[in-house]
């Protein structure tokens, strides 16, 4: 195919990229928006494998459809609770693509790489790795194969410092060339997989939505190194648009925590043990307040209006459609319910949209924190399914809390909270929170999606037992 | 301070200024109030009402000299006669003045030296709902109209199943979908006809949904919502539109309730004379904007006209015809804006902006208000807009207020200060301007330390060049990016977040790019294992966002 066709190709699939992206921006537009994306892609990939001489066709086919058939079973079978886990492994496989084509890059070049190209290639394979051992380890964190809790090691900072600075130091004696070249190369791979694994490491399971969009945005720098390096410029298209996505999304998460993306990074936070909350001014022992589902059964049937909190708990409980049952009650006999979304509630960007769309819940009766919170106080019963940090009061009132300052439901205004917890431990941040011991709480201990099933039954078909 | 409540001297005037009710208030805030004899019997209330609570019942001298002067409709010449002339300079006068409506009586008005607070100016704020006495007003024709409607319409409005036959609903329709619109649909859906209502504005679809009509609206793609969410002039496109989504609605309707007006504008001729000869006979209109020009063809003001069989109301007394609770429900607008300005302690304080909106006359002449900043930015902005307020006395286009107003998501969207959308919008530019520039300094820094590291490289003059080259597109795409992921709501975050990631594996073109070598060697191999990696991403992404979107229904 001739060079400027491929240009031609190039330019129509960064314009179907760009087109994709905006579509996402609606959930009615969204739909075509992945068409988009997939449309620009084929094409990318077809002009581009016409355009190759020498193409290892058999093996270029077999590598496609292979990766074809792995992607799409994992797409088709992952569940909508796994979602934060599956986005961060396709992550690190971009990671290690980047790796790979930096070193097949450098090994193409020979001796004969310059200072320019090599340079591209350090960066390349840099972000490369980082992705690839960061995406590893949060994909680790996410599926509970390491512990949420972050690590930290004694002078965590002066230790990435000093990787970083070896990094540079490699690149000048790969500049040197021969066998020390591909050695420093290596050696450089290996320290910046060191880095990835260890800042990830240090991240405290709360923080994991501003880790995953942080990495989905390293996975489009490192494709725009790619670009750099290759020369391609749908490659640097891509990888920006790509890139500053991801860091628009961290910059949201970070927002939405009140908290700066270094923090974040290198805040380690949640490590210390939770404080328990300021006591009573009168010296009382604190007092949480237990409720059994008849109780909450008979105060969602006299209530008018009900705002459902969920969070990561609901997810894990595998709760949502048990939740929808509840919904669909409710409306059915004339209650108005609504949904509040926190922003970082989930471990991902707008985890608990998805999965309330996987239980059909209408996306028109979910709302945002900002849009839900000045109604709150005329609300009836709020139910917080599994959620905690994101409901706590101590982040408005109390500034000695972690998470001071970061925007919170406002849950404890309506008239009655109800919260369904597996027990009375603190959140994932490790903050105690105060929300528990108000008189209009009431804590539904136990499973949450069995708490649900079980308010469903009982909505259905009250017993006597109810007060 | 003395209030005087006189009668209204217009023969179609039933409403009255002042009730007991709002007499007491009156009393409470320190008021003498004066009521002129038989001011409230067409209302409802005798004059030993009026007494029974405080008030004085006077005429002449004693009731023309109070300070205050509250009436419904502004003074008028009746029988040659001018209202005006009883008035004493220095007096406040507080009533509906529609100069629009009203030929010369601000002149008038001026003439007498006097203050005039006009009713139907005071501004649309959240503060000053319970003086809107236009929306209370509209509230009640609205809900007459229907009424009226019914009382020409020879059937239910519910439909019934006896054992003489059935009888099917009245099929009502409602142009323009404002607080009388709304209260129409309200009155009529709730004697069990089926209603439909048309608006061109889209932001009250919602609000015509919450009370139980169907919304009808036209394939061209236009919005109808003007400044201070006013109705604007449609452009000819979507009137043609419009009328012909009427024309084929015509024929299967029983009442068509319109209440479509332009401020300031004569009001826009929406049902034609064919529309209502095709409309089977004993059908009724009601055309609330009869006192500005009607929206249908063949209204005339003030009457009822039989057309082919078809009833064309075009009364401009409708808020009359149900005196005691539109007299109730607009002495209190008066009264409440009296007690806003200090009760007794009466003052006009020329920077609050109910006063500079509803003083049109002060000491019989036009009030010179200071500047303040920012106190109004719609009349700061559009010094029109005021004007325009005067009219339409049925005030169709206003949002809703009060009982009509039910929560839709989009109005709450629209005026909570949402942390979110105020943290796009401050950061956007400035933002994505500081990143870009930084980025390209970063890239900038790079490159200049290379080149004194390296001296070769400037030698190599085409290489950098052509990285320079890549950085601007880099730049550039940076910027794009950004602007383009701004608008992402948070609920799709997550698809966001698995479309970027398959689009991400657009690195696979790197592989493919050593895949492809004359010979095959391990460079071929890493090309391939990257094309491997690089397409689960592919698939693995798209195809998991169209699952979730898919998810995603209203």
């Amino acid at each position: 195919m001739e060079a400027s066709l491929l240009s031609v190709a190039w330019i129509g699939a960064s314009l179907l990229f760009i087109l994709s992206l905006r579509g996402l921006s609606n959930p009615e537009t969204a739909r075509n928006g992945n068409l988009y994306g997939a449309l620009g892609m084929c094409l990318a990939v077809f002009a581009t494998l016409l355009a190759t001489e020498h193409l290892a066709w058999g093996a270029v086919g077999a590598a496609v459809i292979g990766g074809v058939v792995v992607g799409g079973a994992m797409a088709a079978r992952v569940a909508m609770t796994a979602m934060p886990e599956m986005v961060a492994l396709l992550h690190s496989f971009v990671g290690l693509a980047a790796v790979l084509v930096g070193v097949a890059s450098y090994l193409a070049a020979g001796d004969g790489a310059g200072a320019l190209l090599m340079a591209e290639i350090f960066v390349d394979v840099f972000i490369g790795a980082i992705t690839f051992t960061g995406s590893v380890v949060a994909f680790m964190k996410l599926r509970g194969s390491v512990g949420g809790r972050p690590l930290l090691l004694p002078g965590r900072h002066a230790f990435n410092l000093v990787m970083v600075v070896a990094c540079i130091v490699l690149y000048f004696v790969a500049l040197g060339g021969g066998s020390a070249g591909i050695g420093a190369l290596v050696a450089m791979t290996a320290i910046a997989s060191v880095i990835g694994a260890h800042i990830v490491m240090a991240i405290g399971g709360a923080d994991m939505p501003v880790v995953v969009s942080l990495l989905n945005s390293y996975s489009g720098w490192t494709a725009s190194a790619a670009g750099f390096m290759l020369g391609n410029d749908l490659l640097i298209v891509t990888g920006a648009l790509v890139g500053s996505s991801g860091a628009i999304l961290s910059y949201i998460m970070c927002k939405a925590m009140n908290r700066s993306i270094w923090n974040v990074v290198f805040g380690g936070f949640g490590a210390e043990q939770a404080k328990p909350a300021r006591p009573r001014e009168d010296g009382q022992a604190l007092q949480v307040h237990e409720t059994n589902v008849a109780q909450v059964a008979a105060w969602l049937r006299d209530a008018k209006h009900v705002v459902i909190t969920p969070g990561y708990g609901m997810a894990v409980a595998r709760a949502a459609g048990a939740v929808r049952e509840v919904t669909n009650f409710l409306m059915e006999n004339n209650r108005k319910v609504s949904f509040a979304i926190h922003p970082v509630a989930g471990r991902l960007p707008g985890h608990m949209n998805v999965l309330l769309a996987e239980a059909n819940v209408p996306y028109d009766i979910v709302f945002e924190m900002d849009e839900i919170n000045e109604d709150l106080p005329d609300v009836d019963v709020v139910l917080v399914i599994g959620a905690n940090d994101i409901v706590n009061p101590g982040a408005e009132d109390d500034a000695t809390s972690p998470i001071y300052g970061m925007p919170v439901l406002q849950v404890w205004k309506s008239k009655q909270v109800v919260m369904l917890k597996r027990s009375r431990a603190a959140g994932y941040a490790g903050v105690d929170n105060p929300l528990f011991y108000l008189d209009n709480t009431a804590m539904l201990l136990g499973d949450a999606r069995d708490s649900m099933e079980k308010l469903v039954v009982e909505l259905r078909e009250p017993s006597s037992v109810a007060a | 301070m003395r209030v005087a409540i006189p009668q209204e001297r217009h023969s179609d005037e039933r409403r009255v200024a002042g009730t007991p009710e709002s007499v007491t208030k009156l009393i409470k805030l320190g008021f003498d109030v004066v009521v002129e004899p038989n001011a409230g019997v067409e209302a409802g209330y005798s004059d030993l009402d009026y007494t029974d609570t405080g008030a004085t019942v006077a005429d002449g001298d004693d009731l023309w000299s109070c300070n205050f002067i509250l009436k419904v409709r502004p003074p008028l010449v009746i029988d040659g006669v001018d209202e005006a002339e009883q008035l004493q300079a220095g007096t406040t006068l507080v009533s509906f003045i529609q100069p629009d409506l009203n030929d010369g009586v601000l002149d008038r008005l001026a003439a007498r030296g006097v203050t005039v607070l006009a009713m139907e100016r005071v501004p649309r704020i959240t503060r000053a709902q319970s003086m809107d006495a236009l929306s209370s007003m509209a509230n009640i024709a609205g809900y007459r109209a229907v009424i009226e409607a019914a009382q020409r319409f020879g059937s239910f409005f519910t439909p019934q199943f006896t054992a003489a036959g059935k009888v099917p609903p009245a099929r009502v329709l409602v142009i323009g979908a404002g607080v009388a619109g709304l209260a129409s649909i309200g009155a009529a859906k709730s004697l069990g006809a089926v209603v439909k209502a048309f608006d061109t504005r889209s932001a009250v679809e919602d609000q015509v949904k919450s009370m139980g009509a169907e919304f009808l609206t036209v394939k061209v793609h236009e919005e109808g919502e003007g400044i201070g969410g006013y109705a604007k002039t449609m452009s000819q496109a979507f009137i043609e539109a419009e009328l012909a989504l009427f024309r084929s609605q015509a024929p299967k309707l029983d009442i068509v309730v319109t209440t479509a007006l332009i401020p300031g504008k004569r009001a826009p001729v929406l049902w034609t004379k064919d529309m209502v000869e095709s409309m089977p006979a004993g059908s009724v209109i009601v055309d609330l904007a009869a006192s500005q020009g009607g929206n249908c063809e063949l209204t005339e003001e003030g009457k009822r006209v039989v057309h082919n069989g078809v009833h064309v109301i075009g009364y401009t007394d409708l808020t009359s015809r149900m005196p005691k609770t539109a007299s109730r429900m607009y002495s209190a607008n008066v009264c409440n804006l009296i007690a806003d300005l200090g009760g007794a302690d009466f003052s006009l304080d020329m920077t609050d902006e109910i006063v500079r909106g509803c003083l049109v006359l002060k000491d019989g002449k036009p009030p010179v208000l200071p500047d303040i900043p920012d106190a109004d930015p719609v009349d700061a902005a559009l010094p029109g807009v005021r004007k325009r307020r005067q009219t339409g006395q049925f005030d169709a286009v206003r949002p809703p207020s009060g009982a009509f107003k039910p929560a839709t998501p989009s109005e709450t969207k629209k005026t909570s200060t949402s942390v979110m959308a105020a943290v796009q919008e401050a950061s956007k530019q400035p933002l994505g301007l500081i990143a870009a520039c930084g980025l390209s300094l970063l890239l900038l820094g790079a490159w200049a330390l290379m080149r004194i590291a390296n001296p070769e490289l400037l030698v190599d003059d085409a290489g950098a060049g052509k990285f320079l080259q890549h950085m601007t597109i880099f730049v550039l795409a940076c910027v794009v990016g950004w602007h383009v992921i701004w608008n992402v709501t948070p609920a799709l975050h997550t698809p966001l977040m698995s479309v970027t990631n398959a689009i991400s594996g657009i690195i696979l073109l790197g592989g493919i790019m050593f895949a492809g070598r004359p010979q095959f060697d391990i460079v071929s191999i890493l090309g391939i294992a990257a094309i491997l990696l690089a397409a689960i991403n592919v698939a693995g992404g798209f195809l998991v966002t169209q699952r979730m979107l898919r998810m995603f229904r209203k």
